[in-house]
């Protein structure tokens, strides 16, 4: 039994480590700046997690196969421990794992510890049961002033936008994310409803929105493509199907599209979806 | 070192009428298997709820005409619901945490052993420990009461008339759906928020509110039974591993659970009294303006839930490390490895576990500073983790190793803790959750180790002391044969979560196929839910085990298992006050197995000195006593 034992132990280690090492199920190929910096942590990361795991897993069936009942008359090793163990265990797990947790905080302070770099584009990013808004500034630069109790999801006024507001004309609010190409870009997370997240797996990047809450995030996108993007927060009974996408331009076209007024912005963006292939949102 | 006070000999008599007995019995031994007849229970409905979640995942919108008749609105003509598999995931949650990995391991084994154990007559409090199972029991039926609240429905046309005229027309599910966590505002809110949100949250909090008193009085009793009532020689460090988890699991609970009962009270307020604790103001829900709340704080209910809800990761898993500690050493015929650092171990993961709250909430828009604190105190409980792994195999190197049904699943209780454990390496680093935040690869984490390896600690803890508590051996083979295709089983369905994980799938979703980047899991998916039906489908061995075993297994003797400590020293199974009114004195510590020159290969702790000093190995009184050394 024991030698059984350590077989199927050794063979669950191999399994579960290959899974890894072949890279069959991977993340999906990066898109942002800060995104291969999550990478290589991860790698580092999962590479000290395999090897403590498969030692753990290969010295348990080592013991199990090793150190089963015989006939012998031969007693069990008499020993209460081992102090000097007990400190060099201690000491070499905590500097291991106090390390990766140091460096595991560098990509969040990058991104989360600073404001958003100057020159940073600014989008609003409004979550509801089951649903994105986005809304863009307009050629002023400026959000018009909103408030909840102008909301009126039939009219497309998802944000509450108070269209009498000096800065409102020119907002655009859309059901597609469209951001530029190489530039930092600053979402501004809220929530209307419940608690939801922003989750785009290629951007390496996750937020939860919350109601009663505006939440500040930044990164940059490099590639131009078009990305899906879930809600990764339970948000009610439409949760898995609270879809939309991040549609990232060239600079010129997406700043092309940015300083439209209001009607030719959603033309062009439909032009723009045509073009890109994307699905309705 | 606290003197037990029972010098005279005198005797409890027991109850005699069947009520008094077996019902409201205030006999720990009593309570102890009505806790595990709870957990039982329970965990079948979670295990089938667990199936039909993959079903759905699986082969989603098949027609089940059974479901159909069972569940007429949670699943129309057979085809399961998004909503009704979310009440599922919530119900399984809720079941599997609260009712299962909470009261079988303490409420359970604990509270049946615990007194044994230290050589007391029963717990501290009897009355108390009979009011805190029956509590929980009531916060199961209302649990359940849940399920047929919500949906107007379900199980039968019955239960929908029922359901009708109790709560009005439902929504349609089988319970809340706003997973075991429940965060508000979508449970603050009520009906507006969607189906599933109606009576069946209310319960739901209600239940959970139940659940918290009933384990406040356990873990009160606990803690002053081992306190107080140990007998004369069981010094501290002479207790079984067994005690010290059962202990600081009792304290993480009386710390952790007044906060959620503080919590679910505060989240009953703002569905039913309008108070605002965790409703923000300018709340715009399904189409209208939520007008009479203003300035609460949805983080608010994060932070209290998770106070409470990382040390429950702990109060579900410190049992069952207490009884692989004490199930290793046994099998491997050697003295536990390092006691004292257990110990410390126990403790400091107990304590840590009070400071790593936050690392459930990077994402959730708290202060990204107190993110980086709670991400490096996240990982530094990876240390006294480590410590308890090594220690164990330290128990095993040289042992000679018996492997009977308890050993196999106390082996696999460590094989699951290093595999589920060490993911927290990658999910406690703040800039790797900004991917793996909410996806797979979370859930693979917790199931591998506060949800598998716990139960498997249970396992062992059941085919170790069955015999002790029923007077009868459970069957070997049978017992085995729960093992390996259970082992292999929990393996091949939590494994391949990681997988999923790194594709960025999400958790809680009904259905993968409206995106593109999950396109590749559909044969992971699959996989999953073979080894998953086959894994629930073997635990059927394992229940016609247990009680088949208990009116026809072989009679067991006092002591079958040639082990050391108090329990095995008295009648099996033991009579009402446990030691017959002889209270055993302890001479030394609890795991002195192939000490040299004794004539047996263990020493029981009720064998006075004077074994191995005839072999002339003079004062040595074991782990962690006087004398103790390396």
């Amino acid at each position: 039994m024991g030698r059984l034992l350590g077989i199927a132990i050794w063979i669950i280690t191999i399994a579960s480590v290959a899974m890894f090492v072949t890279k069959r199920w991977w993340f999906p190929e990066s898109i942002s700046d800060h995104g291969p910096a999550v990478d290589r942590q991860f790698m580092i990361t999962i590479i000290v997690v395999g090897i403590s795991f498969a030692a753990a897993q290969i010295g348990l069936g080592w013991a199990v196969w090793k150190y089963r009942d015989s006939a012998s008359a031969q007693r069990a090793t008499y020993s209460h421990g081992n102090n000097r163990l007990e400190v060099i265990w201690t000491v070499v797990t905590a500097i291991v794992f106090i390390s990766l947790a140091v460096m595991g905080q560098r990509v969040w302070a990058s991104l989360h510890l600073n404001s958003a770099p100057p020159g940073s584009f600014q989008i609003e990013v409004v979550a509801q049961q089951f649903a994105w808004t986005f809304r863009y500034p307009g050629k002023d630069g400026v959000f018009g002033r909103t408030d909840p109790s102008l909301i009126n999801d039939e009219s497309q006024n998802f944000v509450g936008l108070d269209e009498t507001a000096p800065n409102a004309k020119d907002d655009i609010q859309v059901a597609t994310l469209v951001v530029p190409v190489n530039q930092p870009v600053e979402l501004i997370l809220r929530s209307k409803d419940v608690t939801h997240s922003f989750f785009v797996p290629q951007l390496r990047f996750k937020q939860d929105l919350v109601p009663g809450m505006k939440i500040p995030v930044h990164f940059t996108v490099n590639r131009v493509g078009k990305y899906e993007l879930a809600c990764a927060e339970l948000c009610g009974m439409n949760h898995f199907k609270m879809k939309s996408y991040m549609l990232v331009l060239p600079k010129d076209e997406f700043y092309e599209l940015a300083n439209l007024p209001p009607a030719q912005f959603l033309t062009k963006k439909e032009e723009l979806m045509a073009k890109y292939q994307l699905p309705q949102y | 070192m606290s003197e037990a006070t029972h010098d005279e000999v005198h005797r409890h008599p027991a109850p005699k009428g069947f009520i008094r007995k077996y019902i409201f019995s205030v006999d720990h031994k009593v309570i102890g298997i009505q806790y595990i007849l709870l957990a039982l229970s329970a965990v079948v409905v979670g295990m089938l709820m667990s199936v039909l979640m993959r079903m759905n995942l699986s082969w989603p919108g098949t027609k089940w005409p059974i479901m159909g008749t069972l569940f007429p609105t949670g699943a129309p003509n057979g085809v399961m619901s998004a909503e009704f598999y979310l009440s599922l995931v919530t119900m399984h949650g809720t079941l599997m945490v609260f009712f299962v990995l909470t009261t079988a391991p303490q409420g359970g084994f604990g509270n049946y052993f615990l007194p044994i154990q230290i050589g007391a007559e029963d717990m501290a409090f009897p009355v108390l420990n009979m009011l805190s199972f029956w509590v929980t029991f009531v916060g199961f039926i209302v649990l359940l009461t849940a399920i047929f609240a919500e949906g107007n429905q379900t199980i039968g046309a019955w239960f929908t008339k029922l359901g009708e005229s109790a709560w009005g027309a439902g929504s349609g599910t089988v319970g809340p759906i706003g997973g075991w966590t429940g965060y508000a505002p979508l449970s603050a809110l009520g009906k507006v928020a969607g189906p599933g949100q109606g009576a069946g949250v209310s319960l739901w909090i209600i239940s959970i509110a139940i659940f918290c008193v009933g384990s406040l009085l356990g873990a009160l009793n606990f803690i002053t039974t081992l306190l107080n009532m140990r007998t004369r020689g069981m010094s501290l460090m002479r207790m079984p591993l067994t005690c010290w988890a059962w202990f600081t699991t009792a304290v993480l609970a009386l710390l952790s659970f007044p906060v959620l009962l503080g919590g679910g009270i505060l989240l009953l307020l703002d569905r039913m009294a309008g108070t605002s604790f965790f409703i923000p103001g300018g709340e715009f829900v399904s189409g209208s303006l939520i007008p009479n709340h203003t300035g609460g704080s949805p983080l608010l209910w994060q932070h209290l839930f998770w106070f409470f809800g990382h040390p429950e990761v702990y109060i579900a898993i410190l049992p069952g490390m207490g009884a692989t500690s004490h199930i290793l050493s046994t099998f491997a015929r050697k003295p536990i490895f390092g006691y004292r650092a257990m110990v410390f171990a126990i403790f400091a993961i107990g304590m840590l576990g009070f400071f790593v709250w936050g690392h459930h909430m990077f994402i959730s828009g708290m202060s990204p500073y107190s993110a980086v604190a709670f991400s490096i105190l996240t990982l530094s409980i990876g240390v006294p983790s480590a410590i308890k792994t090594f220690n164990w195999l330290g128990t095993l190197w040289g042992a000679k190793i018996r492997f009977t049904t308890p050993m196999l699943f106390a082996i696999g209780f460590v094989s699951l803790f290093v595999a589920g454990g060490i993911t927290g390496l990658v999910l406690g680093q703040t800039s790797l959750d900004f991917f793996f935040h909410d996806t797979y690869f979370v859930t693979a984490h917790f199931h591998l180790v506060m949800g598998v390896a716990s139960i498997f600690g249970m396992f062992a803890a059941t085919y170790f002391w069955f015999p002790k508590m029923f007077g009868r051996m459970m069957n070997e083979s049978l017992g085995k044969l729960h093992f390996w295709i259970t082992f292999i089983g929990v393996y091949a369905i939590f494994v391949p979560f990681h997988a999923m994980g790194m594709l960025g799938m999400p958790r809680r979703y009904s259905n993968f196929g409206e995106y593109e980047f999950l396109k590749n899991s559909h044969s992971l998916v699959l996989f999953v839910t073979v080894a998953a039906i086959i894994t629930v489908a073997i635990q059927i061995v394992f229940y016609f085990n247990f009680f088949w075993s208990m009116f026809r297994g072989k009679k067991a003797s006092d002591n079958p298992w040639e082990a050391t400590t108090l329990e095995w020293t008295t009648a099996t199974p033991p009579p009402h006050d446990n030691f017959a009114g002889v209270i055993p004195t302890v001479y030394r510590g609890p795991y002195e197995f192939a000490v040299p020159g004794a004539p047996r290969d263990f020493i029981m702790q009720t064998e006075p000195e004077g074994v191995e000093v005839a072999a002339g190995l003079g004062e040595r009184s074991g782990n962690g006593g006087n004398g103790h050394q390396h």
